[in-house]
């Protein structure tokens, strides 16, 4: 087996019985990504001095009896939206062209901490808007099990790495399913956290009241290696959780015997694809098998979650995107004044999507609008919530499947927002709830391309959630990997 | 509640400077996403109290010590424009 398609725990491993060492781990992951990269695209930066010299450093002082935990001498990859210093940060905007942030974001910072070798930076939707991967100022994300498909978005770079092999594990951003999404299109395991458990300090705001950075990885349990590496509370995010970070292992290996597991009647049914439903049926009978109750109820409120997450969402960025006005960093465009200056620069500087989202955010919030509208979806956002407390008063996790197709084509949903909107359906009520969620791969469909099984919990119940997505993992064994990782010498 | 836009007005509060074709565009593909996102108001909430963030939380405040800020030269290293230790900018008000 190659190098880069160890998971973290046998990497570690590797490490420390010094069959490995942390340059050579980057040294394959490296490998893998100059084979990938002319078809894949998911990088935007590869930081090649910075990674080699945290993987020396790593392995300096593992030599000198210095281990940091789990993540030393680990390379992964960071979503372009989370702040590096002195790494040119760009939110695949052009409005942030040769950007290079003055600080790290605190996940940055912790990984760093952790002796992690942070290897660069990942394409996204601009701004993290979008569900495809293809809204980038620098060219699109394909999918690694097959090029002409998406890797799903907004972090589809993070997701397509960690699939090929040319990172070990990656962070995403999740506002409406940005982690979970592609990470269920490129068959890889993607993690949202309940809200406030990871701090958002240096994370480019879309939409702060449902942003959450997370884990992609091949693995659960790599997964709750990186949750535990990044969480925790912050006293530069205001909004990070205060009461104490839950023990993720607390249940980890307990298996689903006993549990109960929710299946929603409106996040199951309309719109998804017979491939995706067979193999949701499928882990079910699995997890059935193995002694779950399976129970059938219907969460009404969850139908309007769309509807209200396109009001929210595009509210918040709304506000959060007009500190892009070419002032202190940025593009800037000439203008006879302040204002000429900034809407010329907001013009050229942004792409379709984001504008769009900024128009409709706008509106939603102005006068005359703001009760209909804007009001009216914070509502609706107490009904989910109130929805999701009630289900969880008789299950102790709902499933769904993470997504209602498998990766569509590129460009099959470019001309139309609301079809590319619905492709999150199944993700976004977890962001309005702020409640954790994770999806795992259980499937390849007849076309070749994954499936994800999403695991949705209370919040604060992250160790339910690890459990369920553990043994799902464990009882359906997916363990299939996208060619393109094997292609030794095809480029 | 029938939906109408004055896209002119919401580009101009948004501070994007769209042509004319691109108002037509935008306005066009809004009024799709709105009809669909109005449906939020089919839903009864009388009495229902709006959520505007997931977590109960009240402000986070801590002790009032100096701390160190980020360095001002790489800041202003990034503006598009500056003067001495200052941004510039075209003029806000009229002469």
């Amino acid at each position: 087996m190659d190098a880069a398609d160890l998971s973290i725990a046998q990497a570690g491993a590797r490490l420390r019985s010094g069959d490995l060492t942390a340059v050579d781990l980057l040294g394959a992951v490296r490998r893998r990504a100059s084979m990938t990269e002319a078809i894949l695209h998911a990088y935007l930066t590869l930081d090649h001095d910075g990674a080699m010299a945290a993987a020396e450093n790593a392995d300096a002082s593992l030599a000198r009896g210095e281990d940091l935990g789990p993540l030393h001498g680990i390379p992964l990859a960071l979503k372009d939206n989370m702040v590096t210093r002195g790494v040119e940060t760009t939110c695949s905007s052009r409005i942030l062209a040769g950007w290079v942030p003055p600080y790290d974001a605190t996940v940055v910072e912790r990984l760093k901490a952790a002796g992690a070798v942070i290897l660069g930076k990942t394409n996204l939707d601009e701004f993290a808007m979008g569900s495809s991967t293809e809204n980038s100022a620098y060219g699109p994300t394909r999918n690694p099990w097959n090029p002409d498909r998406v890797p799903g978005g907004s972090s589809g770079g993070s997701a397509a790495s960690v699939a090929v092999g040319s990172a070990f594990a990656a962070l995403g951003s999740d506002t409406g399913g940005s982690i979970r999404q592609p990470a269920a299109l490129c068959g890889v395991v993607g993690m949202k956290p309940t809200y406030g458990l990871v701090s958002r300090y240096g994370l480019i705001a879309f939409a702060s009241s449902l942003d959450q950075i997370g884990p992609i990885t091949r693995t659960v349990g790599d997964a709750v290696t990186v949750f535990e590496a990044i969480g925790g509370h912050d006293p530069s995010d205001a909004t990070s959780y205060r009461g104490g970070f839950p023990d993720p292992r607390a249940e980890l290996g307990r298996g689903v015997a006993g549990l109960k597991i929710g299946v929603v009647t409106e996040l199951s049914g309309d719109g998804v694809e017979p491939g995706v439903t067979a193999a949701f049926r499928a882990t079910l009978d699995t997890l059935s098998a193995e002694g779950a109750e399976i129970v059938e109820l219907s969460l009404p409120s969850t139908a309007y979650a769309l509807s209200a997450y396109y009001l929210i969402a595009p509210a918040e960025c709304s506000a959060n995107l007009a500190r892009f006005d070419g002032v202190r960093y940025g593009l800037r465009l000439p203008g006879d004044s302040v204002e000429q200056m900034m809407s010329a620069s907001r013009r050229d500087g942004f792409g379709p999507e984001v504008t769009r989202r900024i128009l409709l955010g706008t509106y939603a919030l102005s006068a005359g609008y703001y009760d209909a509208f804007y009001g009216q979806a914070q509502k609706v956002r107490t009904l989910v919530i109130e929805d999701f407390k009630r289900a969880y008063g008789t299950v102790d996790v709902l499933v769904t499947p993470t997504t209602p197709t498998t990766a569509f084509r590129v460009g099959e949903k470019t001309a139309d927002p609301l079809s590319m909107y619905l492709s999150d359906i199944f993700t976004i009520p977890s962001n309005l709830s702020g409640d954790p969620a994770i999806s795992v791969p259980v499937a390849l469909d007849e076309a070749g391309l994954p499936v994800g099984f999403q695991v949705l919990a209370p919040a604060l119940g992250e160790a339910v959630m690890f459990r369920v997505a553990e043994a799902v993992e464990r009882l359906v064994g997916f363990d299939a990997r996208p060619a393109l990782a094997d292609s030794e010498g095809a480029a | 509640m029938p939906v109408e836009i004055d896209i002119a007005k919401v580009a101009r509060l948004a501070r994007i400077g769209l042509s004319e074709d691109e108002l037509a565009h935008y306005g066009e593909q809004l009024l799709g996403i709105l009809e669909h996102a109005a449906l939020v108001q089919g839903l009864p909430t009388e009495g229902v109290v709006p959520t505007a963030h997931p977590l109960p939380m009240v402000n986070a405040v801590r002790p009032d010590e100096v701390e160190p800020t980020l360095d001002r030269e790489e800041v202003l290293s990034q503006a598009p424009d500056r003067e001495g230790p200052y941004f510039r900018t075209p003029p806000y008000l009229e002469e």
